[in-house]
C-alpha cells in the first residue's frame, strides 16, 4: 500500500522519525536506526570538545541515506535557537530544523512565545521549520500561520515515557491546522506509538523509548510495526465504542434449543 | 591574542583566519561549523575571515540528540 507523506519539499514513506541521543554506544544506535526503518534522524548541535583529538564522529554511525534533522534542543531563548539552527544548517547543508525553545528545565515544556519568535525568523531565512510544541491548538495554528512546514505537539514531556496524555487535544490540533501534525515526545512503548497514529498523526518522532529500552534494536522493530499498525488502523476506521455486547456468533440455531 | 573559544578564554596566535584557527587546533573543517561574534562563518569564508582580539568563537559539531 503506497502511503507516502511529505513535509515541505521532502517526501517520505516511513512515518517513524527517530533520535540519536542516549544510546549506550554507537554500534547499538546504528543497528537500532536501521531496524526502525526511519528515513529521518534528529541530531543536536553542541560545542566541539577541543580537548579530545580524533573523537569518533556520530555521523559515521548514521546509516547512509538517512536525512538529518538538526534540533535546537536545550535552547531557552529564541535567539539561541535561531543561532543553533543556523549552525545546524551550516553543518548539514540542509534547511530542515526541529525547532525547540524550552521554557522550563524540569518539564522541558516549550516556551511558545520564544518558539513563535524563532519560527518567524527561521521561516523568513528559508528554513523548513518543524516546531516542537505543546498540545495546544491555538499555538499550533499560530505556528502554521508563521509558515512552519509541520507542527509537532508533545504526547507527554520529553523522555518521560508517559504516552499520549491528552489524545483529545491532539485531535483538536489535527483539526485546527492543514500542515502535517507529528507527535513528538512522550512515547514510552509501541502501544503509545500506535495510539498516536490512530488519532491521525502523520508521523511519530521518538528517541528515549528506543534508546533506553533494554533491547533498543528490538524496540526499534516494535516501534516500526506499531507506527505501521496505527496508521493502517486509522485509515481502516475503527468501530464505534458501545456500552454493551454485540455478539460475533449467531445467537440462533444453537443445539438443544 | 586572547579570544573566547567555546566559552573559555584562550590565547591564540595573532591574525589567524578561521581556517588557520581550525588548523592550529587540529580540527577537521568538514565536520564542524563556526560562529564568530554570534554570526555563522560559512566554509567559503574560512580563508578570508580573520579573528580579532576579544572575539567570541564557537566551534560546533553534531552529537546525538532527540
Amino acid at each position: 500500500m503506497a502511503d507516502g507523506w511529505s513535509i515541505g519539499k521532502y517526501a517520505f514513506e516511513s512515518r517513524l522519525l527517530v533520535g540519536t541521543g542516549k544510546y549506550a554506544d554507537f554500534p547499538t544506535m546504528q543497528r537500532a536506526l536501521a531496524a526502525s526503518g526511519a528515513e529521518v534522524v534528529t541530531v543536536a548541535v553542541r560545542r566541539l570538545d577541543l580537548s579530545k583529538k580524533g573523537d569518533e564522529s556520530l555521523l559515521a554511525w548514521i546509516p547512509k541515506g538517512m536525512r538529518l534533522l538538526p534540533n535546537t534542543a536545550a535552547c531557552f531563548t529564541a535567539d539561541e535557537a535561531v543561532r543553533t539552527a543556523r549552525l545546524g544548517r551550516e553543518l548539514d547543508m540542509g534547511d530542515l530544523v526541529k525547532l525547540e525553545v524550552i521554557g522550563d528545565r524540569r518539564t522541558l515544556f516549550p516556551d511558545v512565545e520564544g518558539l513563535l519568535q524563532a519560527a518567524r525568523i527561521l521561516v523568513k531565512e528559508g528554513f523548513t521549520v518543524l516546531p516542537y510544541t505543546n498540545d495546544d491548538p491555538v499555538t499550533a495554528k499560530k505556528l502554521e500561520d508563521a509558515g512552519c512546514a509541520a507542527v509537532m505537539p508533545l504526547g507527554a514531556p520529553i523522555g518521560s515515557g508517559l504516552g499520549i496524555r491528552n489524545p483529545y487535544n491532539l485531535r483538536i490540533v489535527m483539526e485546527s491546522v492543514k500542515i502535517p501534525v507529528l507527535v513528538d515526545a512522550g512515547v514510552g512503548s509501541a502501544s503509545d506509538a500506535a495510539v498516536a497514529m490512530e488519532l491521525g498523526a502523520v508521523a511519530v518522532l521518538m528517541n528515549t523509548a528506543i534508546a533506553e529500552a533494554r533491547d533498543p534494536v528490538l524496540m526499534a522493530e516494535a516501534m516500526r510495526a506499531a507506527v505501521e499498525a496505527g496508521r493502517k488502523s486509522h485509515l481502516a476506521g475503527r468501530i464505534p465504542m458501545k456500552l454493551h455486547a454485540s455478539a460475533s456468533s449467531p445467537m440462533t440455531g444453537l443445539i438443544g434449543s | 591574542m586572547q579570544v573566547r573559544l567555546n566559552g573559555e578564554l584562550r590565547e591564540i596566535p595573532d591574525g589567524l583566519t578561521v581556517a588557520g584557527l581550525l588548523a592550529h587546533l587540529g580540527v577537521k573543517a568538514p565536520r564542524v561549523a563556526v560562529e564568530v561574534n554570534e554570526t555563522v562563518v560559512t566554509k567559503d569564508r574560512y580563508e578570508a575571515q580573520r579573528i580579532g582580539p576579544g572575539d567570541t568563537v564557537e566551534i560546533v559539531a553534531f552529537v546525538g540528540g532527540g
